[in-house]
């Protein structure tokens, strides 16, 4: 059963890594703004597949890491990756059986839940509010879904039919 | 409950989430409300930092390598102009560094007669910055020492040509700092030419400050030097920070509107210099 579930865990810790990397990448100063938030993408993909294992509780150690390697209040990322992944973990069975064009939408919502409320955060907490471009990631998010969904779900699956 | 994670089919199996995200939300809140309004979580802060230090690393290392790659690839013709032009500058600066010594000294001397504090000399380490970055609303950087090389909270930053930033948040390994173009950076500067003391604010655009509290009658022109007036008690005085770049005077404002550029480079430096300003010391230690 341990070695099933650590089986389990690694893909996920692996894609959380690069997913971090990914976000603290350094891009050209045009494409900044466009970074999708590859942390709530993953949470979603990973809240979808793995209801059980993967709770709030992990989203929001997650969202600690997050929150100290963006420089953010501590709690904020925190708040919203659990947030976003109770609501997914409460549809996801709905989710699963969404065609491309609803997921997407759903995907969409989430992720603009995400972005309000780390942007209601910073509201409350007094930092100067960005512009309209803010929201960019959310579209580019909803974009790259579908290419992250089918090489994440190639991720997860190879453990087991290796077995 | 361990014995049912194999099976996924069964919706009630999911354990009572309502109770769990509430405990969350209110523990988020409380970390926010903590870290927003004292700063009592910096042990927590450091400990997730070290964890992910490694990461900035492997993040960083591509960039470390290409740099690597350019410079030991670099033909030789390249490398015997520069040496020419950095022992030109080299020349050059040593000439102005003996007239600074015979100044220093003489300043030192004069301070005395006024029985005023004498100015120490300030301790300079260089640091380089690591690239990485997260917050794209936020101007500011990661640099590769950390509280263990005995950086603090509020040490001021600077490059060759003038002051980058100053530290905001201490690792053991890294430290973020805040560039002077940051918007919610503000920076007590002084006109070189006459001593007028006003405050540099960030504008968010990183070739950009404001000097906002400038009355349309302040003897101020565009071309002035600013230099760091060492008022706020962060940055030691006397570093250039940027150079005025228009000077716009609206007679029904109360302000004039003052913009300036920053000396330093902000968007291109790679090694900055931080510094420990030396505790001001009182005239009796040198009787």
């Amino acid at each position: 059963m341990s070695g099933d579930r650590a089986s389990r865990r690694l893909p996920v810790i692996i894609t959380l890594v690069v997913g971090l990397m990914l976000t603290i990448m350094p891009l050209p100063d045009a494409a900044e703004p466009f970074r999708p938030d590859w942390m709530a993408l993953l949470v979603i993909f990973w809240a979808m597949q793995l209801p059980r294992t993967w709770s709030v509780g992990s989203a929001w150690i997650v969202g600690l890491v997050l929150d100290v390697s963006s420089g953010t209040l501590i709690g904020q990322h925190a708040l919203a990756l659990c947030l976003v992944t109770f609501a997914t973990v409460r549809f996801h069975l709905l989710m699963r059986v969404f065609p491309l064009s609803q997921l997407s939408a759903t995907i969409f919502a989430l992720l603009a839940m995400y972005q309000f409320i780390l942007y209601w955060v910073n509201g409350v907490a007094g930092v100067s509010a960005p512009s309209v471009v803010y929201w960019a990631p959310v579209i580019t998010g909803t974009l790259i879904w579908p290419f992250l969904y089918m090489f994440l779900s190639g991720v997860r699956y190879r453990p087991q039919s290796r077995r | 409950m361990v014995a049912s994670r194999g099976h996924n089919t069964n919706p009630a199996r999911i354990p009572a989430l309502g109770l769990r995200i509430l405990a969350l939300i209110l523990i988020s809140i409380m970390l926010m409300y903590l870290d927003h309004r004292e700063n009592h979580l910096d042990g927590i802060r450091r400990a997730i930092g070290a964890a992910v230090y490694p990461v900035r690393v492997v993040v960083d290392a591509p960039v470390r390598l290409w740099k690597w790659l350019g410079e030991s690839t670099t033909s030789r013709n390249q490398l015997e102009l520069e040496l020419g032009r950095l022992r030109a500058e080299r020349l050059l600066t040593n000439a102005r560094l003996q007239r600074l010594t015979a100044l220093e000294a003489e300043n030192a001397r004069l301070r005395a007669l006024l029985d005023a504090r004498t100015t120490v000399r300030d301790e300079v380490r260089v640091a380089e910055i690591m690239a990485v970055d997260a917050n794209p609303y936020e101007h500011n950087l990661i640099i590769d020492i950390g509280s263990g090389e005995g950086v603090y909270d509020g040490q001021a930053i600077v490059d060759a040509d003038g002051v980058v930033g100053q530290v905001i948040k201490t690792g053991i390994m890294t430290a973020e700092a805040v560039l002077i173009s940051d918007t919610d950076h503000a920076l007590p500067v002084e006109v070189n030419r006459n001593g007028l003391r006003t405050i540099a604010v960030g504008t968010g655009e990183i070739d950009r400050l404001d000097l906002p509290f400038l009355p349309n009658n302040a003897d101020i022109r565009a071309g002035d030097l600013l230099v760091t007036s060492g008022l706020g008690g962060a940055f030691p005085a006397g570093y250039p920070v940027a150079v005025v770049a228009s000077v716009t005077r609206i007679p029904q404002e109360p302000f004039a509107d003052v913009t300036a550029t920053p000396s330093a480079a902000l968007d291109q430096v790679r090694e900055v210099m931080l510094i420990w300003s030396a505790p001001a010391v009182t005239e009796e230690a040198t009787e």
